[in-house]
């Protein structure tokens, strides 16, 4: 390809163009055999397959964040992440990825390259392959400069059952780590408040910090990784599939003193913000201290601490203990989470 | 966190709680109903609900969440006026974040952004005229809202517009007063307050003198109030002994920000651009004699009410709604016909579910959906 500086509408026409595009930037820049057979799909050997679980996992998700690239990642570490962390807290071990790209004419494709090469990294990272993709290109103002769709299949180990409505009376609650750092990282990154402080994102792979606890507690009950609505929302899912009642203590949930410091200016809740490497587990009791221990060994877990337990309390309710000598109950968001006036 | 932690101190707190309960004590022996006391400002409410200081009280004591929640006391024709404003294809339409759900007849500012018009979030007024620095061609509005503490931002931008030669920047001014709105609870014939907290933020800027009047001639005591966990708590304790001693006054709890006299630079700015306008319509609470303020002739040209048709309808609140009643704490949010079904957080019908800081939203969202809870 004539190395153009920008992505055209040609880039997305089907013709050679596109072909080219495809070729040195993404069967290059992701490199794996899959990708480089120029097939219209990845064929996988379901006797491979299965070596690893007897349930096949399957998940999708799209990628729209603005900017692009912020402190500590970027749209594309995000977009193999977040799919990776979504089949993770199924239990599963990730497998393959697609990736669709959805471009505004005029990116530099430099950027695009950038992106690619970020998804390749984060991808070996997490062991996983991107396997398929497809590209398009939409008209100036038809997308904010590049949308990524990433859909993710791995294999559930047997024996694995984890799921929101697991959790019973007496479980802990626990979460890997300080809450909140990716939603205030993109609200800093935008540099509409200019603070002096950085924050960056926790945006980290979840499935081998997954594989440490299920080693040692294999009767994991629930899991989810704490995404938009962040913590609140992951906790009010699991007190209404399980029809139980939590109960969490605020002083023991971490936050960094540099988003409790944006959110106190801004009037946002740490508790409603958006995480990409943190996770939010219900776990028997009796596990409790060596599922701590062993995720605090992990990477991924160094800061996990118990927040709150499972208790009878009232079905879907969950009750925050403001660590100021009063309750109040922990909602979901109604909508998008909106600074305060004053 | 420096600066923030000391204001939490569970120690501290747990001191303050046994004072007050002790002297809610004394005073319950001579009083045939709970001690109702007003905090004003949503700010507050917000404070009260985040750290469930209500339960830390003793039923001996009441409080009233009160109409300062300048979101929430937006009428529906303000907001219709704004997304008329925001529609026009020349129009940057700025917007503090939480304006944009406040319903109007039609719809709110949230919806318009989505049917296409420029509507954006900013943080201050200031990035308000950066917009219009940087987009010359167009007309940027702000939606100027608040109380006295978000007015000397406002004013000190439009001066600095008017400095600049700005001429593409106006502001759509929908200010509103403390003390007016202060009396007009007090006037109100079912009203039982028997003290106030009163808005730390708000006195920071107009000082302590413009309450006297409430201790003076109302024989209402007030303790001017600042807005972490402690202050409240500290605050109430502060009344608390107003009551038990017989003392009836103006007391200054947050003096770390509040001076006496105000501030004096911010008075005069909002004095230079600002006049008071002869009454203005509050949603649940009605039309209140001087309690919002319109920019002086001499800003015309800063003015989106004269620059542009506004037409200002009067759109009554729905027939159901009790929020004036909630508001002079007549009643409790659970007590209102609608609270709940269909009124709620998702889909508000009156004032008070519309921001977080209102009370029925604060009571719905924190679950105080009943009496027990």
């Amino acid at each position: 390809m004539s190395r153009e500086n920008t992505i055209t509408l040609a880039h997305g026409a089907g013709g050679k163009a596109m072909r080219d595009l495809i070729d040195q930037v993404f069967v290059e820049g992701f490199g794996s055999p899959e990708l480089a057979a120029l097939e219209d799909q990845a064929r996988f050997d379901l006797a491979a397959l299965a070596a690893n679980g007897d349930r096949l996992a399957m998940t999708t998700d799209s990628y729209v964040v603005d900017p692009l690239f912020f402190p500590g990642g970027d749209i594309g570490k995000l977009a193999v992440t977040g799919t990776v962390n979504d089949l993770a807290v199924g239990g599963a071990r990730p497998l393959y990825l697609s990736c669709g790209m959805i471009i505004e004419e005029g990116l530099p494709v430099a950027t695009l390259e950038r992106v690619v090469a970020s998804m390749k990294a984060t991808a070996d990272d997490a062991g996983v392959r991107i396997v398929t993709g497809d590209t398009k290109v939409v008209h100036k103002g038809a997308a904010d400069k590049l949308f990524i769709n990433t859909a993710g299949v791995g294999v559930i180990p047997a024996g694995i059952d984890i799921q929101a409505g697991n959790a019973r009376p007496g479980d802990v609650v626990i979460v890997n780590g300080f809450i909140g750092d990716h939603g205030a990282a993109i609200v800093d990154a935008r540099g509409e408040l200019a603070l002096e402080t950085t924050i960056e994102t926790d945006c980290q792979p979840l499935h081998g910090l997954v594989a440490t606890m299920l080693d040692t507690c294999p009767g994991l009950r629930c899991l989810r990784d704490a995404t938009r609505g962040g913590l609140a929302s992951v906790l009010n899912e699991f007190a209404a599939a399980s029809g139980v009642g939590i109960r969490i203590e605020h002083n023991a949930i971490p936050v960094r003193d540099e988003v409790r410091g944006i959110c106190e200016i801004l009037g946002l809740d740490p508790l409603h913000l958006a995480n990409e490497g943190k996770l939010v587990a219900v776990v028997p009791a009796a596990d409790a201290d060596t599922v701590l221990a062993a995720m605090q060994a992990h990477p991924a877990g160094r800061h996990s601490t118990a927040i709150g337990q499972v208790e009878t309390g009232q079905p879907g309710r969950v009750v925050l203990a403001t660590g100021f000598g009063g309750d109040r109950v922990l909602d979901m968001l109604v909508g998008e989470q909106l600074p305060r006036i004053c | 966190m420096k600066f923030v932690d000391e204001f939490r101190d569970t120690e501290k707190a747990r001191t303050l709680q046994k004072e007050i309960h002790a002297i809610v004590g004394r005073l319950a022996r001579g009083r045939s109903r709970p001690l109702q006391v007003m905090e004003f400002c949503g700010g507050h409410t917000h404070t009260i609900f985040r750290y469930g200081i209500e339960q830390m009280l003793p039923d001996g004591i009441e409080m009233v969440h009160g109409p300062g929640c300048p979101v929430c006391v937006l009428p529906m024709g303000r907001v219709d006026d704004c997304v008329a404003l925001a529609e026009r294809p020349e129009v940057i339409f700025t917007t503090f974040g939480d304006a944009m759900r406040v319903p109007g007849s039609k719809k709110s500012l949230l919806q318009a952004k989505a049917d296409g018009a420029d509507v954006r979030m900013v943080y201050s007024p200031l990035d308000a005229l950066a917009l219009a620095r940087a987009h010359p061609e167009r007309e940027v509005i702000f939606f100027g809202l608040g109380f006295e503490t978000t007015m000397p931002s406002t004013a000190l931008t439009v001066l600095q517009a008017r400095r600049e030669g700005i001429g593409n920047f106006s502001l759509f001014c929908n200010h509103i007063t403390t003390v007016p709105t202060i009396k007009a609870v007090l006037d109100s014939p079912d009203m039982a307050i028997d003290g106030f907290l009163a808005p730390g933020h708000v006195s920071m800027v107009i000082g302590e003198a413009p309450f006297q009047f409430i201790a003076r001639d109302y024989r209402k005591p007030l303790v001017i109030t600042g807005f972490e966990p402690l202050d409240i708590l500290q605050s109430l304790w502060m009344l608390l002994r107003q009551f038990d001693e017989g003392h009836c006054e103006v007391e200054n709890q947050y003096r770390r920000i509040v001076p006496p006299r105000g501030n004096a630079q911010a008075l005069a700015a909002i004095d230079e651009v600002f006049e008071i306008r002869e009454f203005f319509e509050w949603r649940g609470l009605g039309s209140i004699d001087h309690s919002g303020v319109k920019m002086r002739e001499a800003f015309a040209d800063y003015d989106a009410e004269r620059k542009f048709t506004v037409r200002n309808p009067k759109i009554a609140d729905p027939k159901s709604c009790q929020c004036g009643e909630v508001v002079k704490g007549v009643i409790k949010p659970w007590d209102c016909k609608i609270f709940g079904n269909p009124c709620t957080p998702e889909n508000p019908m009156g004032a008070l579910m519309v921001s977080s800081e209102g009370a029925c939203a604060a009571y719905f969202n924190h679950g105080y959906g009943r009496r027990s809870a």
